[in-house]
């Protein structure tokens, strides 16, 4: 066994897009790999569940886990990583605070299976068949790991050393990581790996936000032609950055687009959507019940629009069956 | 502060204290069953049930106790916190506690008071001093900062209650700007001819104080104007007043009126809204001989020469005193006070809502304020009570309640109209010789001589009728009601339906809020209560006080009052006013808002959002960051709820004291 340190990489309910963001670290991964031993990483390279749990406890140096945990086998892998890991890093947003798979939340585990294998338009499937746990067939027994009824994020899950945000999280801010765990200046548990200021901070069109934005109408940024060096918000563009923790560097206010919001709030903030929802609409121009709806109407789908990436850990939680 | 370190469960260690208050809270809540439920919780150090908390008594076992077991947190459950949340910070500073290391639960009004299930009462007594012993544990260690008051006083109104409270204050020597929305001073009190019970004549002991008002060193008097901002907070409001053109220099008129003689219209044409519509005035107008200040006024809507500038000006040509500005604009003035005393009065509920009363359709129909011109000596009529076509009355009849006590329109009894129907009865004999009716519901005569001046007009042969008129009609059913009006009620001591035929008809209005009063309440942030009248701070104990501080009201403007009520109340308002400013300094409460700049991103989301203006960007630019001025904040929290990426912080209301608090009632 090599006496570098061994790092394990492992992915949930996720797109594979923080495994993305691993291989956008370009030449700079060759630096990684010279440094530690990689002992997981399901996406490149072909290892078991077997050879993880071979090895002793807390033997694995770090391990980075990316994506929401939906599935018994997430659960399993997560629970395992954590035996064997001195240092967890929940990585990107899914594994933050549930992600995009965390929209599941809004519905029951019984209507997204009708929905998914049954109503959805385009499912041929007369039999109402469904994935079972576990089913017979020929007298091979076939198993498959079982949806839980909640998206949870990792925290949620098991105990997490560090975050790092993101959807994904960007290649210097996982460098940045990277380097910090391999030189030890670890910063106090519970972190965010990324500046605890909103995201406003470090965009460039900033000073084009009015104080009073005096919101008459919400677009989408497919209805507009969006000015290039005017507050997206100023625009009638719903940009989740004054609620979200800077870090990306404002990557989409700066390719023309909103932010969404997946680096998650500040540590000062327990609601990232609800904190949105007071500050932007307190700055709607109508006053009256009526007008105010009006302009809320440009917002049609509003929990997939605050809680894009983080329902799992909202005050709202989840629907109940 | 208690500076000891010891710790109960690692928690800073909490004295509970519930009050019975009597039997308010312990005749529904088991309180020592509350106390014993609190004694368990984590960090409960000890806890006590005594009769009255708020007594010297009360305090001082807080105190003692402080001392006695190292108490770092106080919880008190009794009363409001409006109430008695100040009685206790200063028991805990006794104790040598910091003041806002306690927290009040309000277990009267929230729960005492509005219950009858005594167990659920109870349960719920146990989940709210939960919740405060969870969210006491956050609570940091707060200063109270003093700021200077200024000595100055804004008055607003210039009726009778408006005037007592600026002259009271002006002969304590402090300097009082009066605004007044119209153009004189006097208010309603100015219309009437006499004042009951004593039937002394209303001019002549209104006119005396509105000269004393005008001619006071210490007082300016703005009429014809209107506040229209107040900023700041008490003992430095910033407070900005419209004064609306007169087209007539104040400080040139001496009031000789020879332009109104003068006038291009010959004959006065316009409605007189002094006199009730009743008389007709000139587009050069004064609203009555002893108008306040004594300064003619021109009205846009009339003059000609302001509708279409071709006039030529005869007025303006008489006047040697080159009095006429027709170029005169609306402007803005801007003045520093330390107190607000409101004094915005009433207004006469609108006779015409109750078709049934025939106002407005039948010409023999008053209202009580018509009826008060009608006999006032400097009245439309000099006096004489002439109908709209001319005649004299000889029979008049006068129903008492509209408007009040009717679940149609105000629930409210009004308060005066009892007894100013009784000396418009006593007035309408006296000028015309009428047999006069007064149909009331009740009679009440609750004040001092009151009583007795109801027994007067027993015995004068005015007729009493006791049941609400069901209405008023000209249609005849007899040879005896033809041609007059016909009030049909029930007399309900004779148990029978009465006709009776009359040529006038009086209607007693009642009293209602200005129609303004909700924009001016807001403008003075002070709250209404659900009929509309300004909200005093506690019905009892502090009547002209409000919930903003440095804001006192007095008059009509709070409820239906007479004038004997509404001047003592008016000199009640300029002694707490006196008493602000003569402290010199107020203390602040500490539940401000702050940034930390380190946190802020600059996205300006705060700055339109304050009530107060107090949010400003500190540089301009990149680094721009949001400040709060303290002592503009006056902690309504609405940054901090707004803050996206919750830099700002509120003392007393961070996210650990609110969400410790809901779990603290949520979980058992």
């Amino acid at each position: 066994m090599s006496d570098k340190p061994a790092v394990a990489f492992y992915w949930c309910a996720s797109c594979g897009g923080c495994e993305e963001a691993v291989v956008d670290l370009a030449e700079d991964i060759l630096k990684v790999v010279e440094a530690v031993d990689i002992v997981l990483w399901p996406v490149a390279m072909d290892f078991k569940k077997s050879d993880i749990e071979a090895r002793p406890d807390k033997s694995i140096a770090a391990a980075f886990i990316n994506g929401a945990v939906r599935t018994s086998e997430q659960e399993e892998w997560a629970r395992l990583l954590r035996k064997k890991s001195r240092v967890v890093v929940s990585f990107g947003a899914c594994a933050n605070s549930g992600g995009i798979p965390a929209l599941a939340n809004q519905f029951g585990k019984e209507q997204i299976l009708k929905y998914v294998y049954e109503d959805c338009p385009g499912v041929d499937n007369p039999g109402k068949t469904r994935p079972k746990v576990k089913s017979v067939d020929e007298g091979r027994v076939l198993t498959l790991p079982e949806l839980h009824g909640m998206v949870r994020s990792l925290d949620q899950v098991i105990d997490v050393e560090y975050y790092l945000p993101g959807c994904p999280p960007t290649p210097k801010l996982i460098m940045a990581a990277v380097q910090a765990l391999l030189a030890g200046k670890l910063p106090p548990k519970g972190t965010v790996l990324s500046p605890d200021i909103a995201l406003c901070e470090e965009c460039r069109r900033k000073d084009s936000k009015p104080s009073d934005l005096s919101l008459t109408g919400f677009k989408r940024p497919h209805q507009v032609q969006i000015d290039p060096e005017k507050c997206l918000l100023a625009q009638g563009l719903v940009c989740m950055g004054p609620a979200t923790r800077g870090g990306c560097e404002a990557l989409c206010p700066g390719g023309n687009m909103p932010c969404t919001g997946c680096f998650g709030p500040t540590s000062r903030v327990k609601d990232q959507g609800a904190k949105f929802v007071s500050s932007v609409f307190s700055n709607i121009a109508p006053k009256d019940e009526k007008g105010i709806d009006a302009v809320l109407d440009g917002i049609p789908d509003p929990i997939g629009t605050f809680y894009r990436y983080g329902l799992s850990k909202s005050l709202l939680r989840r629907k109940l069956n | 502060m208690t500076g000891n370190t010891e710790k109960h469960d690692g928690l800073p260690r909490v004295g509970f204290y519930i009050c019975h208050c009597g039997t308010n809270i312990a005749g529904t809540i088991d309180v020592a069953d509350v106390r014993k439920y609190a004694e368990g919780l984590p960090g409960v150090a000890i806890a006590r049930d005594y009769k009255y908390m708020c007594s010297d008594p009360g305090q001082e076992m807080i105190a003692a106790d402080i001392k006695k077991h190292k108490l770092e947190r106080l919880v008190v459950a009794a009363c409001s916190p409006n109430l008695h949340e100040e009685t206790f910070r200063k028991a805990a500073a006794r104790g040598g506690l910091n003041p806002f290391y306690f927290q009040m639960v309000n277990i009267r009004e929230h729960a005492s008071w509005v219950h009858t299930d005594k167990l659920a009462a109870t349960r719920k007594v146990k989940d709210l001093s939960r919740a405060a012993i969870a969210r006491v544990r956050f609570h940091h260690a707060l200063d109270k900062q003093r700021v200077p008051v200024d000595p100055n006083v804004l008055v607003v109104g210039g009726g009778i209650a408006g005037i007592h409270a600026a002259l009271t204050l002006a002969n304590a020597g402090k300097q009082v700007t009066l605004v007044e929305k119209e153009a004189t001073i006097g208010g309603h009190m100015a219309l009437f001819d006499k004042t009951f019970p004593t039937l002394d004549c209303a001019a002549c002991i209104l006119t005396p104080k509105m000269s004393a008002v005008k001619s006071h060193p210490n007082i300016k008097l703005w009429t014809y104007s209107e506040v229209e901002k107040v900023e700041g907070y008490v003992g430095n409001y910033k407070v900005q007043v419209k004064r609306k053109p007169r087209y007539v220099d104040e400080d040139l008129c001496v009031g000789c009126m020879e332009c109104i003689d003068a006038c291009v219209f010959k004959e006065p044409k316009f409605r007189d809204k002094f006199n009730q519509g009743l008389g007709k005035r000139k587009p050069v107008y004064i609203d009555f001989p002893q108008a306040t200040p004594k300064v003619v006024l021109v009205d846009p809507e009339t003059c000609i020469q302001l509708k279409t500038g071709k006039c030529k000006k005869s007025c303006a040509e008489v006047c040697d005193r080159k009095a006429f500005n027709f170029e005169q604009k609306e402007k803005i003035e801007e003045i520093k006070v330390g107190a607000i005393v409101l004094a915005t009065g009433f207004k006469t509920y609108d006779a015409g809502r109750d078709p049934n009363y025939g106002y407005g359709r039948y010409p023999g129909v008053y209202t009580a304020l018509e009826v008060e011109r009608l006999v006032n000596a400097s009245g439309p009529t000099s006096g004489e009570v002439v109908l709209r076509d001319g005649k004299h009355p000889k029979a008049v009849g006068i129903v008492h309640c509209v408007g009040s006590r009717d679940d149609k329109s105000n629930k409210w009894c009004s308060r005066v109209c009892c007894m100013y129907s009784l000396k418009l009865a006593h007035l309408i004999k006296e000028h015309t010789g009428a047999e006069v009716y007064n149909f009331y519901i009740d009679m009440r005569a609750p004040g001092k001589a009151y009583e007795e001046f109801y027994d007067k007009l027993l015995s004068e042969g005015v007729h009493f009728v006791r049941g609400r008129v069901s209405d008023v009609t000209d249609w005849a059913m007899t040879p005896e009601e033809e041609g007059r009006l016909v009030i049909r009620v029930e007399d309900t001591l004779a148990g029978f339906v009465r006709r009776i035929p009359v040529d006038m008809v009086v209607l007693s209005t009642g009293l209602e809020p200005q129609a303004d009063a909700q924009e001016v309440r807001r403008r003075f942030n002070i709250g209404c209560g659900t009929e509309g009248f300004f909200q005093e701070r506690h019905p009892k104990l502090a009547p002209v006080n409000t919930f903003t501080e440095g804001v006192f009201i007095a008059g009509g403007c709070q409820a239906p009052r007479d004038i004997p009520d509404t001047v003592a109340q008016a000199g009640a308002a300029a002694a707490e006013a006196l008493a602000l400013i003569d402290a010199g300094f107020v203390e602040l409460e500490p539940n401000t808002s702050h940034i930390a700049a380190e946190e802020c991103s600059g996205c300006k989301t705060c700055v339109p959002l304050c009530p107060y203006s107090a949010i400003s960007m500190e540089k301009a630019g990149e680094n721009a960051k949001a400040v709060i001025n303290e002592v503009l904040c006056k902690g309504c929290g609405v940054c901090a709820a707004a803050c996206p990426s919750g830099s700002i912080k509120q003392n007393l209301f961070s996210d650990d004291e609110i969400f410790s608090e809901i779990e603290g009632v949520l979980t058992k």
